[in-house]
């Protein structure tokens, strides 16, 4: 286990700006640094383990096209990209396609120093090798005929843009990488991203479609446990999943969740240091699907046990009327022996759970509505 | 320029030379790197919400040819949120 660091910081990504809070050695005092980029689309901040400092942020506005900014000192300075995330010019016959905003931001290996990977919308994987200053797209998944026909068009998407999302690096092996795609499945690469192999089977779709084509396939939020990298979490659009390798298929054990609440939802977290031990934070997916905390009681659950069964987790969250929710990128938990969550929500509250979720505390309130949270430990 | 594009060029009107407005925009991403991909997606189409006008005239046509001593507006469509 890593021992218990001195200072956490959030980085909390909104639809109109970025802020960093700074956490004192309890995690029960925060010190707000921002807006960054007030009025921009953040859709995620990064900081770069590697360095311990450098961080990304993916940007765009209402009106300017996508960027990445980039800070070599915590965010006092930032400078844009020299070359963002962009698609190449078609080399077959496929429709062409212009990156609305970059939606996650993955650093690559630790031993693959300055290596960072970007999912975009509509879909696109893209990496850089200097340190998120220029991006390169990968063509094995933006031109490929097969993955073009996965991802469908833009029409197909959901209404902010189909998005390439929970881009995973082992870290055993810089060459195994994963990613998610909504809609278009789960893939992984053993190759450092030169071939890919879809990684579906087990995973339900929408009732009325045929699982075994690849398009209909919702993966919302896919986690590796780096205790037990073998292991792999799902949350998806029907169901939240676990996959142990060299299994292929992926079991549903969302199907234990308490039946008013199911098992419908974006974020999915991991413990840093138990596989046994996940998180999710249930919507509501019924009728025309609200998105909203389930009867307006928003809370987390956990499984201890791999997906067998779940426990609530609501300790000092609203017990009524509180019609927020959670996105995907929206929780995360920190990497000391007794973790902390973190949550943003759609109404713009930042939140902390202590002790794995057991106690809830509010951090801020009034921000604008909650794109993406991480939590990194400064060196 | 919009405000929006002011932390580039850091003044409402800056002189820049093409002879088509693809050359402009050109000449403005030597002159304000980074510029250019704000207003124009890498399959040189001019992006959603934004309008060009050239001595007054919408313009969408990024081949459109320009003359010396055009005056060329970028405005950014009002939208809400």
């Amino acid at each position: 286990m890593t021992s218990s660091p001195t200072r956490q910081v959030l980085l909390v990504a909104t639809r109109k700006g970025a802020w960093l809070f700074h956490g004192n050695a309890g995690r029960d005092t925060w010190t707000v640094d921002g807006p960054h980029f007030l009025g921009h689309n953040i859709s995620h901040v990064q900081l770069d383990p590697r360095d311990g400092r450098t961080l990304l942020a993916a940007a765009k506005t209402g009106h300017l096209g996508p960027t990445v900014f980039r800070s070599t000192d915590l965010g006092k300075t930032w400078k844009e990209a020299s070359r963002p995330p962009a698609f190449d010019k078609p080399s077959n016959p496929l429709p062409a396609r212009a990156v609305d905003h970059t939606f996650w931001l993955t650093p690559g290996h630790a031993s693959e120093r300055d290596t960072w990977y970007a999912g975009t919308s509509p879909q696109g994987l893209f990496r850089s090798e200097d340190g998120g200053i220029s991006w390169t797209p990968l063509p094995a998944v933006n031109d490929d005929p097969q993955f073009r026909e996965w991802m469908g068009t833009v029409q197909d998407g959901t209404p902010d843009g189909p998005k390439l999302h929970s881009i995973i690096v082992d870290p055993r092996d810089p060459a195994h990488l994963l990613f998610g795609m909504s809609g278009g499945g789960v893939h992984e690469s053993r190759d450092a991203g030169r071939s890919w192999t879809p990684l579906i089977e087990g995973m339900e779709v929408v009732q009325g479609f045929d699982a075994a084509t690849v398009t209909f396939h919702d993966p919302h939020c896919v986690r590796l446990c780096p205790s037990h990298p073998d292991r792999l979490y799902q949350q998806n659009h029907c169901g939240i999943y676990r996959l142990d390798r060299p299994g292929k298929t992926w079991q549903r054990i969302g199907r234990s969740m308490p039946a008013e609440v199911g098992d419908i939802g974006f974020p999915m977290l991991v413990h840093p240091h138990d596989a046994d031990t996940a998180w999710v934070f249930p919507m509501d997916g019924t009728d025309v699907w609200p998105r909203t905390s389930p009867a307006g009681r928003p809370a987390a659950y956990v499984t201890r046990d791999g997906g067998r069964s779940w426990q609530r987790l609501d300790q000092g969250l609203p017990r009524q009327q509180a019609w927020w929710t959670v996105k995907r990128q929206a929780m995360t938990v920190d990497t000391v022996p007794a973790p902390a969550l973190y949550l943003g929500t759609t109404s713009g509250e930042l939140w902390i759970g202590h002790d794995g979720g057991a106690r809830w505390s509010p951090i801020a309130q009034h921000l604008p509505e909650i794109y993406a949270v991480e939590v990194a430990a400064l060196k | 320029m919009p405000s929006a594009l002011r932390s580039y060029t850091g003044a409402p009107q800056v002189e820049a030379a093409g002879e088509t407005l693809h050359a402009l925009f050109d000449d403005l991403e030597q002159r304000y790197p980074g510029l250019r991909f704000r207003v124009v997606d890498e399959q040189q189409r001019l992006r959603p919400n934004m309008r060009i006008f050239v001595n007054g005239l919408g313009v969408r046509d990024l081949g459109h040819a320009l003359q010396p001593d055009d005056f060329v507006a970028i405005v950014l469509a009002l939208s809400g949120g």
